[in-house]
């Protein structure tokens, strides 16, 4: 551990551990210290990692929502100008707007839109791609694609307190505790 | 980690006794109707044994999937899924009153109608009574020998620890679940299209097949809420799980929706009257309310809630959900089978309500008598240590 750096020129201090039950735990000790600048790494997902550091709410469910109505909008409405307005063919007597026959195009064209719209929102809302990150600075980082688990405190963090942050990491029995450079 | 003992809650014996009254107080009022109305009797009776058997026979669905998946999802659910197959002795008995019944049923016995039409008189091979209770011993004698191996591999692996238990679950359910398909195909096209023989779909069977494991599912996540506020299940079930069993359920009624709605697609661009005819006596008066019900709370209410995470996270919320879908089941049996009988008018008979509750409380009963005998966990199954801990890995 490196003493008396000033903040300015940390992006936090981080923590490694073994295993993602450990990861969670120390999470939910971070957050409850009052920690809201925090995230977590792992190989994989962990859905109870996101709630632990305290990371309710995004827009993408939203974003997929509308995707999804204006696809579908889309999809019914290419169907109905073609068919109704553009080029009106009588097939076996039917109404010109044969809704039933549109659902399936529909259907696609819903679940297109949204697909879409939530592979580009994710990438938007993550920033990426992103070749660099500060995090990479971290000795040991790279084991955050194999086996290794990580939280980071960012030095953002309101609360945050070099020292301090470093002696609170600590009492989670990680594997060890970095500094993250900016 | 492992704690050996998941013994089932003590309450599931005094249930089994309260649907056993239910069941018999109820039967003995629809035995009353057996003499107010013969007809209607065993028309209602169909529908609840048509309702019931698709519990139980859902239930061997899911059981085999999650064999032929894994996953913690199904390790949780498996022994209630277990508990449900094991309710199919008495769908065997219940179905005699079917075969008593086969001529008020069932237009194909009569030889006089069968010959009207050149097209009905070329089915008479195949829909007769004989050949009938044939197929339904051949598939209740392949669904018996399923669900029975499954459940006695699964004792035995509680018993004596060995992986290869495991193995053998998963190699009756690999060809056994490609069976069942084809089985409940038939049954369905036997018990229910056969109702009006003129017409036909193949895509009916595969309607069952979903409409099935839909309700086999939703009455699974109403046992699993039940009890997970109890002990032992309330330290093994998390959010994560309902989450699980949410995401299924979307996927079960989206593929309801997919068969039924093809279904229907294809038969109105076809526009051919034999086929039509199905649908038009289905759509008006009570039965199009009916129709309309089904479209809005099978499909649309569930499918948009189930889109919200938070829906499928909370027990209450899944459970609610799983009642009503297990209600708008019943009445899509109903609107199914009914309207054979009734083309002109709407007719919704006492019984048709009475015949669901009278063969429910028999088959809750045998359920919740079959559940309290086992462990709620399958304890050496080797995934068991993944179900318990408490962060999960997708």
């Amino acid at each position: 551990m490196k003493q008396g750096k000033p903040h300015k020129s940390l992006y936090g201090v981080m923590a490694q551990f073994d295993n993602p039950s450990q990861l969670v735990a120390a999470a939910k000790e971070t957050y409850a210290a009052g920690y809201r600048q925090i995230n977590g790494y792992s190989p994989f997902p962990i859905e109870e990692l996101s709630e632990a550091i305290g990371f309710r709410r995004t827009a993408l469910p939203l974003i997929v929502l509308i995707g999804g109505i204006l696809g579908g909008l889309g999809g019914f409405f290419m169907q109905y100008w073609m068919e109704v307005i553009d080029y009106p063919i009588n097939v076996g007597g039917k109404p010109f707007n044969s809704w039933p026959a549109f659902i399936p195009i529909t259907f696609e064209c819903t679940v297109l839109v949204a697909a879409f719209s939530a592979v580009l929102g994710m990438l938007a809302l993550n920033k990426l791609p992103q070749p660099y990150h500060r995090v990479f600075n971290a000795p040991h980082f790279a084991l955050a694609t194999r086996d290794s688990f990580f939280l980071v405190i960012e030095s953002k963090d309101p609360k945050f307190d070099h020292d301090e942050a470093v002696r609170f990491l600590k009492t989670l029995d990680p594997r060890e505790v970095v500094d993250v450079e900016l | 980690m492992k704690q050996l003992g998941y013994t089932p809650p003590t309450e599931l014996k005094g249930i089994s006794m309260r649907a056993l009254i239910v069941g018999v107080v109820f039967l003995v009022l629809l035995a009353i109707g057996a003499f107010v109305d013969r007809a209607q009797f065993f028309r209602a009776y169909l529908v609840g044994f048509v309702f019931w058997s698709g519990i139980t026979l859902g239930s061997l669905a899911l059981l085999m999937l999650q064999h032929l998946t894994g996953g913690v999802w199904g390790l949780i659910i498996r022994r209630v899924l277990e508990a449900s197959t094991r309710t199919l002795p008495l769908m065997v008995i219940l179905f005699v009153p079917i075969i008593i019944g086969l001529k008020s049923l069932y237009p194909w016995t009569d030889t006089a109608f069968m010959h009207q039409t050149e097209a009905l008189a070329q089915k008479i091979s195949f829909l007769n009574p004989g050949f009938f209770i044939i197929r339904a011993a051949i598939y209740f004698a392949f669904w018996s020998a399923c669900a029975g191996l499954l459940n006695w591999f699964s004792l035995l692996q509680d018993r004596t620890d060995q992986k290869r238990h495991r193995k053998r679950m998963q190699m009756v359910s690999g060809p056994g679940l490609a069976f069942l398909i084809v089985s409940i195909t038939f049954a369905a096209i036997d018990w229910v299209m056969s109702l009006e023989p003129g017409w036909s779909s193949t895509i009916f069977g595969l309607i069952f097949v979903a409409a099935w494991s839909l309700s086999a599912l939703s009455f699974t996540i109403l046992v699993m809420s039940w009890l997970t506020r109890r002990a032992p299940m309330n330290e093994v079930v998390q959010r994560s799980h309902f989450h699980d069993w949410g995401n299924l359920l979307l996927a079960l009624v989206m593929l309801w929706t997919y068969f039924a709605f093809s279904q229907y697609l294809l038969i109105w661009s076809g526009n051919l009257p034999e086929e039509t005819a199905w649908y038009v006596a289905r759509k008006h008066d009570g039965w199009g309310v009916i129709a309309l019900a089904i479209v809005i709370l099978q499909f649309a209410f569930p499918f948009l809630t189930l889109l919200s995470r938070a829906a499928k996270k909370s027990a209450d919320r899944l459970a609610t959900l799983a009642l009503l879908i297990l209600i708008m089941r019943v009445l899509d049996v109903i609107w199914l089978i009914e309207p054979a009988y009734y083309r002109e008018h709407f007719h919704l008979s006492w019984m048709d309500i009475v015949a669901p509750i009278a063969m429910g409380g028999l088959w809750i009963a045998t359920f919740a008598w079959q559940l309290q005998k086992r462990s709620l966990m399958p304890i050496n199954d080797p995934q068991i240590e993944q179900a318990l801990e408490p962060v999960h890995e997708h």
